[in-house]
């Protein structure tokens, strides 16, 4: 199973990210688990500084900006 | 592969919405003034230099031209944006002194995206790659100063003169509030979890971004935040006209002229609760120039309104002590306090 952590406070841009990586994972038609990560530390951790960010199974693979379902789901086969 | 190739749906090649795009909007740009003329003058029969018409033919020529300006500098502006995101600014600016850190940080601070969303995880950024606080600093007074949207109105509404003078004096401010910050060692009053981050972060992968994912994404990062303000943008270019037409040169003299020291406080203090919205005082603020409002004095009102930002403040409290959120927002406040005066004594 895929873990799809999306990164950011909350804000408008994470929740449109949260739906988009829902929407991918329902094209993809395959298993994962979609997570909110809302701490600072954890962010940090990953070196992101522009929310929101994108990581699939501990690699981040976009931040700052809103990927499309569609490319979210060619990540989750990548 | 397929089924996704098929769910992701066919549309014209993105070079030809492109083209389409920009010939759309060079047509529109020559062609609006002229139209608001006609509107006003030759189709409503107004008068030419009565109130009304003065009002009227200011609201139908900058509001299609705002617009215009809008949609397409911002999409230009964000597509630039998108080549300097923080993660690659903050390895520029590692390792340099806090001079040159400084100046570098508050010239990237307007290329740089920034949303007070992403004000903590920037911040802490910065600290855990040894970046000094006044070098943090200064990237956090001018990036929301010099914001796409004031520079945008600033350019359309006052010329190209004000835009930069209002760039040039933006970034002042943050150099100097960042020497500032970093000379009185405050270091003391940022939450001591940030400090123990430091050396933390994992080196990040370089994410592949394509031209046309920039190019979606600006354009879509552009429609929305002008979706966003144009209930606020009309509500401002309808005071504008109504001030344009109708308020006394006289009243605005007395109120932000040169004769009245307290000018410049005053409208700095009525920018508070209008943080971070540009698009709605800025064509008030060119209406009142229009009266005679000093130029520093309004330089000092733009200013505030952008870089003086509550809620920013309220979520840097995650990082930093109110000490050193009061001591940022005093530096702040005072430095435009003085672009105010200091253009007001300059320009006669």
């Amino acid at each position: 199973m895929k873990k799809i952590e999306v990164l950011g406070p909350g804000c408008p841009n994470c929740q449109r990210l949260e739906a988009n990586a829902r929407q991918a994972v329902a094209m993809a038609g395959i298993e994962a688990e979609i997570v909110k990560v809302t701490d600072y530390r954890t962010i940090a951790a990953y070196g992101v500084m522009s929310t929101p960010g994108l990581v699939i199974d501990g690699r981040v693979v976009s931040y700052g900006r809103i990927p499309s379902p569609g490319d979210i789901a060619e990540w989750l086969f990548a | 592969m397929t089924t996704l190739s098929l769910a992701r749906g066919r549309r014209p090649p993105l070079s030809v919405i492109v083209t389409v795009g920009v010939i759309a909007w060079l047509i529109a740009w020559f062609a609006e003034s002229p139209l608001a003329d006609w509107f006003s003058y030759d189709l409503l029969r107004l008068e030419r230099g009565s109130h009304l018409g003065g009002a009227v033919d200011f609201f139908l020529a900058d509001v299609p031209k705002v617009f215009l300006l809008l949609l397409g500098i911002v999409t230009v502006v964000t597509l630039i944006r998108s080549f300097f995101p923080p993660e690659r600014v903050r390895a520029a600016l590692a390792g340099r002194g806090t001079f040159a850190g400084s100046v570098a940080s508050a010239a990237f601070g307007i290329v740089t995206p920034f949303c007070s969303c992403s004000a903590v995880p920037l911040f802490i950024g910065f600290v855990e790659a040894g970046i000094p606080l006044g070098v943090t600093f200064a990237f956090l007074i001018s990036s929301p100063m010099v914001n796409e949207v004031a520079l945008v109105l600033l350019w359309g509404l006052f010329g190209p003169e004000i835009a930069l003078v209002y760039v040039a004096a933006g970034l002042t401010v943050a150099i100097v509030g960042g020497l500032l910050i970093g000379a009185l060692h405050l270091e003391r009053y940022v939450e001591p979890y940030v400090w123990e981050l430091q050396g933390t972060g994992g080196q990040m992968a370089e994410v592949k971004v394509t031209w046309a994912d920039r190019i979606t994404d600006a354009w879509r990062y552009t429609v929305d935040l002008v979706r966003r303000i144009t209930p606020y943008l009309l509500i401002g270019i309808g005071i504008g006209a109504l001030i344009h037409g109708y308020a006394p040169t006289e009243l605005v003299a007395a109120i932000g002229g040169r004769s009245n020291p307290f000018a410049v406080p005053i409208v700095v203090l009525i920018a508070l609760p209008l943080y971070s919205n540009a698009a709605g005082t800025i064509p008030i603020v060119q209406a009142l120039l229009g009266k005679g409002m000093p130029l520093g004095t309004t330089l000092a009102f733009m200013m505030a309104i952008t870089a003086i930002s509550l809620p920013e403040f309220i979520i840097l409290r995650k990082v930093i002590k109110p000490q050193l959120i009061a001591i940022f927002a005093g530096v702040v406040t005072i430095g435009i306090l003085c672009i105010g005066y200091l253009f007001n004594a300059i320009i006669a």
